[in-house]
């Protein structure tokens, strides 16, 4: 089937949706609008190029990760010092310099999510979006980009200009700072 | 330190196989390593359960955002595609 574009609807059927895409991954209202303002300005520009393979939608979700990314990357750029050496502070608490062993106090212990079928609580949700919103720009954009919108790691690299082995770093120490937000905050 | 030694110490290394295992490939050496590490370390194999459970749940944070349902104020909507009409007319 050959998808068509019609942009005299496109506020009415994929504005809300944008949205919603933009402010889980920079969480910021009003770049968040600007940035589905943007994304249909630069889709007007592209009209022409549209070959109907994809969706409206897919295709207009596409020019939005684009944006998504420049911001991601002038954000990081900006805040890589500082942000990161701070959560970097902060993981020097998680293991023995030495030896690469979890610091004791600080371990993981069972804080009642173990079993993948127990229910979520509202209030665990919001503990973990308070816990990601925390997270260095660059950590967060790099977790988002490979647990969610599945990116190839090489795109991913490429895109924020991180090498494959600091990307792996990257995961990792978001992922042991997350956890250790959660237990933290919910026991 | 013996190197069956550093295995069963190293949970920053463990923890790092975790979630280099959970999304790609990791040698057979790092297999091996990781199983040697998790039957002694209790800590990590807490670890290994929760990351999973986060990743999961992280996800349907994410989709449940994505639910359909009105967002952006009706206002801004109506000025928004005031302006694409602008722009279709140029």
């Amino acid at each position: 089937m050959e998808h068509k574009l019609n942009p005299h609807q496109w506020v009415a059927a994929h504005a809300d949706y944008l949205y919603g895409f933009a402010i889980m991954r920079i969480n910021d209202e009003e770049q968040a609008r600007d940035l589905v303002q943007d994304t249909f300005l630069a889709a007007l520009q592209k009209v022409d190029g549209f070959a109907g393979k994809s969706s409206e939608r897919t295709w207009l979700t596409a020019i939005l990760k684009n944006k998504i990314i420049d911001v991601y990357r002038k954000k990081s750029s900006g805040l890589r010092t500082t942000d990161v050496k701070e959560s970097e502070e902060e993981q020097a608490d998680f293991f023995d310099s030495n030896d690469g062993h979890w610091i004791h106090n600080n371990g993981p212990r069972e804080f009642g999510i173990e079993d993948k079928d127990q229910l979520v609580s509202r209030e665990f949700e919001a503990i973990l979006k308070k816990c990601m919103q925390k997270l260095p720009v660059l950590w967060m954009s790099v977790f988002t980009m490979k647990h969610i919108d599945e990116e190839p790691t090489e795109t991913i690299c490429a895109e924020l200009k991180v090498t494959p082995a600091n990307f792996w770093v990257i995961i990792h120490r978001a992922k042991v700072n997350l956890r250790a937000c959660l237990q933290k905050n919910w026991i | 330190m013996s190197y069956l030694k550093r295995i069963i110490y190293n949970c920053k290394k463990a923890t790092l196989l975790i979630e280099k295992k959970a999304m790609s490939k990791i040698t057979v050496r790092e297999y091996i390593e990781l199983s040697i590490h998790l039957i002694g370390c209790r800590f990590c194999r807490i670890y290994k359960k929760q990351s999973a459970v986060i990743n999961e749940m992280v996800r349907q944070l994410f989709n449940d955002a994505m639910k359909p349902g009105a967002r952006l104020d009706e206002n801004f909507k109506r000025e928004l595609q005031g302006r694409i009409e602008e722009e279709l007319n140029k």
